[in-house]
Order: C-alpha cells, then sequence, then structure tokens
C-alpha cells in the first residue's frame, strides 16, 4: 500500500504490479504510475503529449 | 533458434503490455523490458542488447519511431519495423500509400496554406474532417460542418499549433451507421474485428466508444490484409468505415490497443501477437 500523490489516499495494487504500470487511485481517480513495488512507491503518471496514441 | 529472447520496448505498461508479458511468462519466454525513459543509444557502438527480436509497445511516436530506426540499422529485427511505425504514424503517408496499392479509403486533400486548404475544404463539401498528421485518439480532429467553422479552425491552427499542424490533412466526412469496425491484423490474417458504437461521430474506444464483435468477413478481411500489407505489414489495427460504396480504410495503428477486443471477440489477441513476434525472431 502506497499513498496518492494526489489525494493522500491509501492506494493498493495487485502482487503481479510491475514497475511501470499504470492504476487509478479509487478515491480521486488520479492516474498513477507504479515506480517502485518493493516497497510500493506511486507518482503521478504523466500527461498525455501530442505524440502519444498507438 | 529454440528460445528467442525478446525484448520489449515501452515506458508505460497499460493493460496491453501487462498482458502481453503475462503471455511471454506463460510460455517461459526469455524476456527483456527496454523502458524507452531509460535508453541511451551509444550510435557508433551496437551493443549487446542480449534479444533476439524487439517488440515495440512504446505510447510515444517518437521514441517508437527513432528507436526502431537505430535497432533497423543495428540488425535487430523488430515488430513493427520503422517503416510501419514511419508510414503509420503519419495519416499523409498512410493514405498514401493506401492510395498507391488501391486499398479503399477517404477523399483526402493536403494543403500548406490555410487559403488553400479552405479552397480544398469547399472542393470536398461539408462537412469535411481535419486530422493532425501526427495524433491518436481522436485527439484535435474536427468535423467542419461549414465555411465559418473551417475559417475558425484553419486559423487556429495556423496561429496556435506547431509548424506540423499548418500541414493541412483534410478528408471527406463519411456518416457513420453509428459505428466503424476496429480490425486487428497479424501478419497475413485479420484475427479479430470489433464494431466500435458511439453516439458521438468520433467512436475510438479511448473515447467512450462502446465496443461488440464484428464478424470477420472474407471482404473485411481483404482489405484490411491490403492495408496491411500496404503499410509494411506486422501487427496492426486498421480502422474501417462502412461508406455506401464499400469499406474505406481510415487509418493504421501500429501500436494497437486491444484491451476492449479480448473478451468482446474470444481471440486471445496477444497470443497472436506473441506467436508473431516470435516468429520473425526464428527468421
Amino acid at each position: 500500500m502506497a499513498k496518492c500523490p494526489e489525494c493522500d489516499a491509501d492506494v493498493t495494487v495487485g502482487n503481479d504490479a510491475v514497475k511501470g504500470e499504470i492504476v487509478s487511485c479509487p478515491d480521486c481517480g488520479a492516474e498513477l504510475e507504479v515506480t517502485e513495488t518493493k516497497p510500493l512507491a506511486l507518482a503521478l503518471a504523466p500527461e498525455a503529449e501530442e505524440d502519444w496514441g498507438e | 533458434m529454440n528460445n528467442p529472447t525478446v525484448g520489449v520496448l515501452l515506458s508505460r505498461v497499460r493493460v496491453e503490455e501487462k498482458l502481453l508479458l503475462e503471455e511471454l511468462e506463460s510460455r517461459h519466454v526469455p524476456t527483456k523490458i527496454l523502458d524507452d525513459r531509460e535508453i541511451v543509444f551509444e550510435l557508433e557502438r551496437k551493443p549487446d542488447l542480449g534479444v533476439d527480436v524487439v517488440l515495440e509497445r512504446c505510447i510515444q511516436h517518437s521514441r517508437a519511431l527513432y528507436s526502431l530506426w537505430v535497432f533497423g540499422i543495428w540488425g535487430i529485427p523488430t515488430v513493427n519495423t520503422f517503416e510501419v511505425a514511419d508510414i503509420c504514424g503519419n495519416k499523409l503517408l498512410t493514405t498514401m500509400r493506401l492510395i498507391r496499392d488501391g486499398v479503399p479509403s477517404p477523399r483526402t486533400r493536403v494543403a500548406f496554406t490555410p487559403e488553400s486548404a479552405l479552397v480544398a475544404t469547399e472542393e470536398l463539401g461539408y462537412p469535411v474532417v481535419m486530422k493532425p498528421l501526427v495524433g491518436s485518439w481522436g485527439r484535435l480532429i474536427s468535423k467542419v460542418n461549414d465555411r465559418e467553422a473551417a475559417e475558425a479552425i484553419l486559423e487556429h491552427k495556423d496561429v496556435l499549433g506547431t509548424y506540423m499542424h499548418s500541414i493541412y490533412y483534410v478528408q471527406e466526412y463519411v456518416p457513420k451507421p453509428g459505428r466503424d469496425i476496429r480490425a486487428f491484423v497479424v501478419g497475413d490474417e485479420t484475427i479479430a474485428a470489433i464494431y466500435r458504437y458511439s453516439d458521438h461521430w468520433i467512436t475510438n474506444t479511448a473515447r467512450g466508444g462502446k465496443a461488440t464483435n464484428c464478424v470477420v468477413t472474407p471482404e473485411l478481411n481483404d482489405v484490411c490484409v491490403r492495408a496491411a500489407r500496404s503499410v509494411g505489414g506486422g501487427v496492426v489495427a486498421i480502422d474501417v468505415l462502412e461508406g455506401a460504396e464499400g469499406l474505406l480504410v481510415n487509418e493504421v495503428n501500429y501500436t494497437m490497443e486491444f484491451r476492449n477486443s479480448i473478451d468482446t471477440t474470444g481471440v486471445n489477441i496477444p497470443a497472436k501477437v506473441i506467436d508473431y513476434v516470435l516468429s520473425v525472431a526464428t527468421r
């Protein structure tokens, strides 16, 4: 479990979470990036840029 | 090569990347994640990356494009190739390939000034769709219904956009029956397709479009495989419009998203992708 950097809510992720995975904060809905798994660390995911996509 | 090592080029691990990594793990395929935020290419020296093939899954077109170029020069097989990324990442290049190869697509005009773009728009007839050459998820595309709107959009693109927004790509608007088709091509086969339904004229699932299964008819398979070959082949997702006179290929996507399409179609899309990646590694 780690704190949401946006709203300070407790955020949990699955045991299979990997570095770089994107999760949502259950409280504020912010997109968060898993920056470390052990111990769990979260950061706000970057905003979409012009060349993002498929 | 019995046991190729697959490099996966990515930064964000979205649902698609996770499913692909799980598929590789389930097959015990040695896998190496190449994080595009950490890569430094020492261009003069090909490093021993320890991979036999690279599966490109960047979220950023620019990083994908230039990484694929370097890998290609170094002789490392990639899915997809630089050529495919270059063509698919640019709507003008894609459209010209489709036209060259006789793949039906909406009528399109390209102009370089707001004035000439307005002439092109009037000639096509309203409504038209204006799109940036590079972009995805339906962002910054405009349905333009009349001359006043065209003038406003063109001025905004001219004044506010980067230079790429001053290359005006204007396309006929193809009325949709409330849906379009997203088809997935792997190699020489259309492995699955979905309808994307929306009340909005933009039907991308990234924008809220709802997915249902679409049967891959011989006609759909034919047009999609021809579109895939036209851009260089590999693993691509084709956006298809149902025009009055038949299917029209609208866009081709080279880092396809498929999270909404596995349960919908019943097709194990990540497994098909990994099959293809491994086949490229052992060519």
